[in-house]
């Protein structure tokens, strides 16, 4: 049976897939650009959590997907919805509260759920997508399918109950599914040094499954961890912890100065751009192209998005319920 | 089940047999659900309402699992967003404390969220009815049906568990199906047929009467009946309406029957404070105030918590008694 990829990075050779991938991060870095001046605006009705300087790590981990494999997403979430398949105009209307948003424009960007390509959701809860993803690769499991499901979550979900015990009946069951630590070294306005003891991929050693450490900025890496992962799910051989570390470059929330850390840190950090660094290993011409493309998609979203009827209270309809 | 009795339409069943044959029929029915919990495997549950499932469906599709109810609910609501139909099992009501991320944040908005279906059935034990004091004997229905997207049922017997848990399983909205222990061992005539499925939404009256409406739920219903038989003694007539499924409340049946009696007792074994007794008196004072000819009254358990031994908890719930004397006081204004 032929496998049927995520459409953003199918493709059918690995310079192509490569190029792709890069794209996909660019889309995703302008989006929140986008999305980030739109809230300056005052066009984008809730809040706002950005992952501008993480896109290696959503784009290397959901690259070795089928749009039947499950992925489970954080309020820091933009990046997993693009990766897994969201389109950039619904996406970018769902966040300046329009009709044709995924959510109608009701959800923002902390409520994005898309089953029909395996998004199961973002999540304004920390650490609540870890249970639902033991649910999604228990489902895949008890169905005899061969899908697998990745669970995204930050440092500080670590530190919930439901962590814990999801890791437990994941290792128990053999469950097909690849944890994501993205660790972005806040935990909302708290460095994760207050946080996290210990190191957080060998949270996963004592359960029996195989922890793995990688550089979150590097795509290369974080696509063969996750390539592994995958393959050992696929296999019926279990879970597996992956911490890729990364950085955060702007607040915890879209207007937070944070204020909380030091600018050398961030200029560091901003240094191991992952676009850069994915960009230097293109052509450059190619590459321009690829920019020029992402933006020309970026743009026409916002002009969807701002060419839509803004949602009103008609849209709240009472279907809360399939059946009432 | 060897205590049974059979006919060509109905056998009597407990309460807890109407349960496990509804999952039995449901499972075999449909190879999406499946049943999660602690304890449901080879154990069957405390009471044995899940006994024999394991030995004919499987280690896959009825699957034990460790104490950690947040995740066994998000077993569910996973599971039910990629294609299962899961019954998830909360042991007592109680430890839902533990899931209510899961149920309240998760399982309840997926749809909102989503537009997708979340087919997931949550069953709990609720109420006294044993020596298992004050964690593990609570009544908590009122807080979920605080939930938009959320259904929740509560069964008073063995007949309508049956068919309302087999209404849940294929429902596609979540679905909280509330046990009360005390009526798990008690009996009714339960229908043979394997498409014996009760309505969501619907309320039934259990007794027509012209004096009083008594909403009485879970185990006070059959309390409820028996203090309408000693009423009818002393010249009263009371209606009993079992509103069956608590979210959606079936308001137009209860609107109508207060409006034709004039009279409401609201009866249940939680406590009143913010309780479905508490909803039902607010739904009479908006719909009916005019042919109110006094102010209802909410049988409840006092406002303490659940005692372990067995007659204090007995002594705290409410009995007939209780109920025919708030009747008898209604009749009174």
């Amino acid at each position: 049976m032929a496998e049927s990829r995520t459409s953003t990075v199918e493709s059918p050779s690995g310079a192509e897939a490569a190029q792709a991938r890069y794209r996909l991060m660019r889309l995703s870095r302008r989006f929140e650009e986008t999305v980030h001046e739109q809230f300056h605006e005052g066009n984008v009705p809730g809040p706002l959590h950005l992952s501008i300087g993480q896109e290696a790590v959503a784009v290397g981990a959901i690259s070795p997907l089928r749009v039947s494999d499950a992925v489970l997403s954080t309020h820091r979430g933009h990046h997993h919805c693009l990766a897994k398949g969201a389109k950039a105009d619904r996406l970018m209307a769902e966040l300046l509260g329009r009709e044709p948003g995924y959510s109608r424009g009701r959800g923002g960007s902390m409520h994005v759920a898309i089953p029909d390509i395996g998004l199961l959701g973002t999540n304004g809860i920390v650490g609540a997508g870890i249970p639902i993803a033991t649910g999604a690769a228990y489902g895949m499991q008890a169905q005899g399918r061969d899908d697998v499901t990745v669970c995204f979550f930050g440092e500080g979900a670590t530190g919930t109950g439901a962590f814990g015990e999801s890791l437990n009946i994941a290792a128990l069951w053999k469950l097909p599914l690849v944890f994501i630590c993205e660790n972005n070294q806040y935990v909302e306005l708290t460095p994760q040094s207050v946080h996290v003891a210990g190191e957080i991929h060998r949270r996963g050693e004592s359960f029996g499954m195989p922890g793995v450490k990688v550089d979150g900025n590097d795509i290369d890496e974080v696509l063969a961890a996750v390539g592994d992962a995958v393959a050992r799910a696929r296999a019926g051989e279990g879970p597996t912890m992956i911490e890729a570390v990364t950085y955060r470059w702007f607040g915890h929330y879209a207007g937070d100065k944070a204020a909380y850390r030091e600018s050398d840190e961030v200029e560091q950090w901003r240094a191991k751009d992952p676009l850069v660094r994915s960009r230097a290993k293109l052509d450059a011409a190619v590459a321009d192209e690829l920019d020029a493309s992402a933006e020309a998609e970026i743009q026409a979203a916002l002009e969807f998005a701002l060419n839509s009827p803004i949602t009103g209270p008609d849209s709240l309809a009472l279907d809360h319920l399939a059946t009432t | 089940m060897t205590a049974t009795t059979e006919t060509a339409q109905t056998r009597s069943l407990k309460t807890w047999q109407g349960i496990n044959q509804a999952l039995t029929e449901e499972m075999e029915r449909d190879e999406r659900v499946v049943l999660v919990g602690e304890d449901v495997g080879r154990p069957g549950g405390p009471y044995g309402v899940t006994r024999g499932l394991l030995d004919k469906f499987g280690g896959l599709r009825v699957r034990d699992t460790p104490i950690s109810e947040a995740v066994l609910v998000g077993l569910g609501v996973g599971g039910g967003a990629v294609g299962l139909r899961p019954v998830v099992e909360i042991m007592f009501f109680d430890f839902a404390m533990i899931a209510m991320d899961q149920i309240v944040n998760q399982a309840a908005k997926f749809r909102y969220f989503s537009g997708h279906s979340m087919p997931l059935t949550i069953r709990t034990m609720c109420g006294a009815g044993g020596p298992n004091g004050a964690q593990h004997s609570q009544n908590f229905e009122a807080w979920f049906c605080a939930v938009p997207g959320l259904k929740v049922i509560m069964p008073s017997n063995a007949r309508d568990a049956k068919g309302l848990l087999k209404a849940a399983i294929r429902d596609d909205d979540p679905v909280l199906f509330i046990e009360t222990l005390g009526i798990l061992p008690t009996r009714r005539d339960v229908p043979v047929d394997e498409d014996f499925v009760l309505p969501i939404g619907v309320a039934e009256t259990r007794r027509e009467g012209t004096d009083v409406t008594v909403v009485a739920i879970g185990r006070l219903v059959d309390r409820a009946l028996e203090a309408a038989e000693t009423l009818a003694e002393e010249g009263i007539s009371v209606e009993v309406i079992d509103p069956r499924t608590l979210s959606p409340l079936d308001t137009d049946a209860l609107v109508a029957s207060i409006r034709r009696t004039g009279r409401l007792v609201t009866a249940t074994e939680a406590t009143a404070p913010c309780s479905i007794g508490s909803e039902v008196c607010a739904l009479a004072v908006e719909n009916c105030l005019s042919e109110l000819k006094s102010a209802p009254v909410r049988v409840a358990s006092p406002f303490i918590n659940v005692p372990t031994p067995v007659p204090l908890a007995e002594w705290r719930a409410p009995g007939p008694d209780a109920v025919a004397d708030a009747v008898r006081k209604v009749m009174q204004g």
